[in-house]
């Protein structure tokens, strides 16, 4: 299958529209609507817009890695995110740790935001895991 | 490092563990002697607690329990365990030296350490776990270890048929024994070992108690491979020769002795304990016994003696009384001894030879000496000669069934011909194997290298010193072990020479009939091979029945269900999804209409859905129904935006642009008909369960929206979320914070659901390439 001339030649602007949008929701996502999840969505629609415009093989050089392995990463991610709760013997797996630096901008480290990238990465790569497999070429 | 480390229990759980780890990361060629350092090092470590350990006293140490769940954990070293774990610590180690060499350039070497190393581990974590759960997780490992060592020869077809069944009879047993054990650490408010022998009378008042014995020694037959579940044992000399020495006759298959032993001081005065324990142990020696006559192939024999040795020690730990319980420590030790230099030494032959089949051998002595004298030793052993060990054993086994009260007469004579048989068997393995005529075999033999003979002269010659000084195993082994499984310290001191007694008398009987027994094996063996009977009813060929008899159940089962048609699986999945919560709302009486509020302006987004769902209905093609279907999802996203729930709403417009992007395109490669081809029928048929879901749905919607609403969970959330989650966004923080490990679970979930379209679809998409 070929796709229109104009999907083909808009697939960048599908591509990498998303791709910023996501990484907007995902990072404003804790006090605004937005989040991990929604964000992955988001970044997944992109690629599968790429993968049906410029085919599948084109959408996984854009994604560098295979989508199996982004999946990985995030699950991988996100399980260790928890692993710093344990600073404080007392607390659960999970329970996520807050950092205030002193510095002139506020910058709110913490682990729930690499739990919610590691959220991200997951989603990705299991929404571009299926749709790549579904619109395969044959 | 204090003296505590070195008697920390858990230090052999993690020598072993990690010992695994490094034989998978080492060469080859030093696997074995990694592995066979890392079982030294265990054996130290409880050599240095047998101090520690008398027959009044155990070492007790915290180790792994859910306290939310009652499991205590923990592990203990009494006795009993101490025992165990120094055979397989000790064996463990010679037969890891032994397997470097015998598999010697085998790319799979280091596997089989791994896994050898992995099965060591969990055994002792089985036999030192006082918590019943942590018992029986090591204890399916042992079983899943097992099935990988039987099926190490994965490409043969016997191979991987032994390792299943051995994997569903110790694994069914197993969950009979779970059930059990769960039963009676409920009935003893404790899943400590200890603490349900202390809660003794509690146990046994209890109506439960019977079922969880029973299932309990369920559990423990099929794992030491008691009638009628002996026939997986023979079935796992599949296994190459070193892991039927230690998994399938010194260690593994004792783990249900073990168990019995453990709870024997709750269940030691219960009738039915005993005569189950008594009778089930009588019938599968005699068996083994019987079988092993028949048998050529020296791991066979082998195999069947061991099923001897394990009716045994059942039967002994049946019998009640305090020389019962010395008899089966004792043998239990002494057996593992011979069993295991035997079965070494019959994996020399095999492996210097090239062939197993006892007819075919003899008068090896010649060509390898000191692997005779070693067989030699090991026999005496076993068929219970002084000044051996074995002589030891016999003797008080003896004496025990002569104690037994009125079944000893039976228990005796059935005893004293399993025990000629074995003298036989004996006789077989040492004297016609090595000195009786040479026979020519496939290769030239040769005494092996020292790293394949340590073992078998090792573990003889310990024999020999056991029986020279008995007394010594007593007081340091024995009477602890003995101790345990009493619940009492016993006073039964081990002699080598008692006088003459009737017990000698039918020692000296035994061995005559043994001697006989093997003078006319010739012609005895061949008779017994065409016994068919005994193939055609045992319990294998039940449980070959059984098997096929579940294949064509569930080939039925999925023809049944599995019928193909696409439009009959969506029919029976939403009937299920209509018909289910109405009739629980139907009977339960639950059906209410929430009472009439002023329509709200925002209610037009609902006209949206309404407007979808109709224009799907009446859609002429696919395409048209799919393009319907998102106008449905987008207006339930209006509705989420004007009911305050931004973030769902987001989410929902971005699952329904994928959607409906992906149905389409994948649409446009099926070679569909555009126009649907249903009949009125059809179409009207599939009208009615679309109405009934519909009407499914509205109904517990509404009976949901007249129950009271019950704000405390979200006013919870909503009030912690910016001083417990740093957030503002409540549903984000309830994802990644509050509720984070159910996010962990929902993504661990999409990546199994992603893998599995995955390897869906690359099979369909070579059907759909290949045209089948």
């Amino acid at each position: 299958m070929h796709a229109s001339l104009i999907l083909r030649v808009s697939a960048p602007l599908l591509l990498w529209v998303p791709a910023v949008v996501s990484l907007y929701l995902l990072v404003r996502g804790h006090n605004a609507p937005g989040g991990g999840f929604v964000g992955g969505l988001v970044a997944a629609s992109g690629l599968v817009f790429h993968a049906i415009a410029r085919g599948q093989a084109a959408a996984m050089q854009v994604m560098r890695a295979p989508p199996a392995a982004w999946c990985g990463a995030g699950l991988l991610l996100a399980l260790c995110s928890g692993l710093l709760a344990w600073i404080d013997p007392a607390a659960g797996y999970l329970t996520h740790r807050w950092w205030f630096p002193d510095l002139p901008v506020t910058l709110p480290l913490n682990t729930a935001f690499v739990f919610d990238v590691g959220v991200y990465l997951a989603v990705i790569g299991t929404i571009t895991a299926m749709a790549f497999a579904l619109v395969a070429e044959e | 490092m204090d003296v505590f480390f070195f008697q920390s229990l858990t230090l052999p759980l993690v020598v072993g563990l990690a010992g695994a780890a490094g034989v998978a990361l080492c060469r080859p060629a030093l696997a074995a002697r990694l592995g066979a350092l890392c079982a030294v090092i265990c054996l130290a470590a409880y050599v240095g607690m047998a101090g520690a350990v008398t027959t009044a006293q155990s070492l007790a140490m915290p180790f792994w329990g859910i306290p939310s769940l009652g499991v205590a954990g923990g592990l203990q070293l009494d006795g009993l365990s101490l025992v165990f774990a120094l055979l397989i610590t000790g064996i463990g180690a010679l037969v890891l030296l032994y397997a470097g060499r015998y598999l010697q350039g085998d790319p799979r070497l280091p596997r089989l350490m791994v896994l050898l190393l992995l099965f060591m581990t969990s055994m002792l974590g089985a036999v030192t776990a006082d918590d019943v759960i942590t018992l029986f997780v090591f204890w399916e490992l042992t079983s899943i270890a097992s099935f990988f060592l039987v099926g190490y020869d994965h490409e043969r077809l016997g191979a991987r048929k032994a390792a299943l069944q051995a994997l569903l009879v110790t694994g069914g047993g197993g969950l009979a024994l779970l059930a059990g054990l769960v039963l009676v650490s409920i009935v003893a408010g404790t899943t400590s070992l200890s603490g349900i022998i202390a809660a003794r009378e509690v146990v046994l008042a209890d109506p439960l108690a019977m079922p969880a014995m029973l299932l309990v020694v369920l559990g423990c037959f099929t794992k030491s491979a008691q009638f009628p579940f002996h026939f997986w044992l023979p079935n796992a000399m599949a296994a190459p020769t070193p892991v039927s020495a230690y998994l399938h006759s010194a260690t593994m298959v004792k783990l249900g002795i073990y168990l019995l032993a453990r709870l024997n001081p709750v269940y030691q005065d219960v009738v039915l304990w005993q005569d189950l324990l008594t009778w089930a142990g009588l019938l599968t020696a005699a068996t083994g016994a019987l079988m092993a006559l028949r048998e050529t192939d020296l791991k066979r024999v082998l195999a069947w003696t061991t099923v001897t040795a394990l009716g045994t020690l059942t039967l002994l730990i049946g019998l009640a009384p305090e020389l019962s319980a010395t008899a089966a420590v004792t043998f239990l030790i002494v057996h593992a001894l011979y069993k295991a230099a035997l079965f070494l030494i019959a994996g020399i032959v095999d492996h210097e030879t090239g062939t197993r089949d006892a007819t075919a051998l003899g008068g090896l002595g010649r060509a390898m000496p000191v692997t005779a004298a070693a067989a030699a030793l090991a026999a005496f052993s076993m068929a219970g000669l002084p000044p051996f060990v074995g002589f030891v054993a016999k003797e008080i086994v003896y004496e025990a069934k002569l104690a037994a009260g009125g079944m000893a007469g039976v228990v005796a004579s059935v005893g004293f011909l399993v025990n000629a048989a074995q003298v036989a068997i004996a006789g077989l393995l040492s004297w016609r194997l090595f000195f009786g005529p040479l026979r020519p075999t496939p290769t030239q033999p040769h005494d092996p290298p020292k790293s394949m003979l340590a073992g078998p002269v090792l573990l003889a010659l310990l024999g020999l010193l056991a029986g020279a000084a008995p007394s010594i195993l007593g007081t340091w082994l024995v009477d602890g072990a003995v101790a345990a499984i009493l619940g009492r310290p016993a006073d039964v001191p081990l002699k080598l020479w008692h006088g003459f007694t009737p017990v000698l008398a039918l020692s000296v009987a035994t061995v005559a009939l043994g001697v006989l027994i093997l003078a006319g094996w010739a012609r005895l063996g061949p008779r017994l091979r065409r016994a068919a009977p005994l193939d055609r009813f045992g319990p294998a060929a039940a449980y070959d029945r059984a098997l096929a008899g579940l294949v064509a159940w569930a080939e039925g089962t999925t023809r049944a269900v599995q019928h193909g048609s696409l439009r009959g699986y969506m029919r029976t999945l939403l009937l299920v999804t209509a018909l289910a919560p109405l009739g629980v709302l139907v009977a339960r009486g639950g059906l209410a209409l929430p009472e009439a509020a002023p329509v709200d302006p925002r209610a037009l987004a609902f006209l949206l859905i309404a407007a979808g769902a109709v224009a799907t209905a009446l859609a002429r093609g696919l395409f048209a129904a799919v393009m319907a279907m998102g106008l449905v999802g987008f207006g339930t996203a209006i509705v989420f935006l004007t009911f305050g729930a931004p973030d769902v709403a987001l989410t929902q417009f971005t699952v329904e642009v994928l959607l409906v992007v992906i149905l389409a395109t994948v649409l446009i490669r099926l070679p569909l008909r555009a126009r649907d081809a249903r009949t009125g029928r059809q179409r009207a048929s599939d009208a009615a369960v679309a109405s009934m879901l519909g009407l499914s749905v509205a109904l517990v919607l509404l009976a949901v929206l007249a129950s009271p609403f019950d704000p405390r969970l979200g006013d919870w959330f909503g009030a912690q979320s910016v001083p417990g989650g740093h957030g503002r966004n409540v549903v984000n923080v309830i994802l990644v914070d509050f509720r984070a490990l159910d996010t962990l679970g929902e993504i661990a979930v999409l990546a199994i659901a992603a893998f599995s379209v995955l390897a869906l679809l690359r099979g369909a998409g070579r059907r759909l390439r290949t045209g089948t």
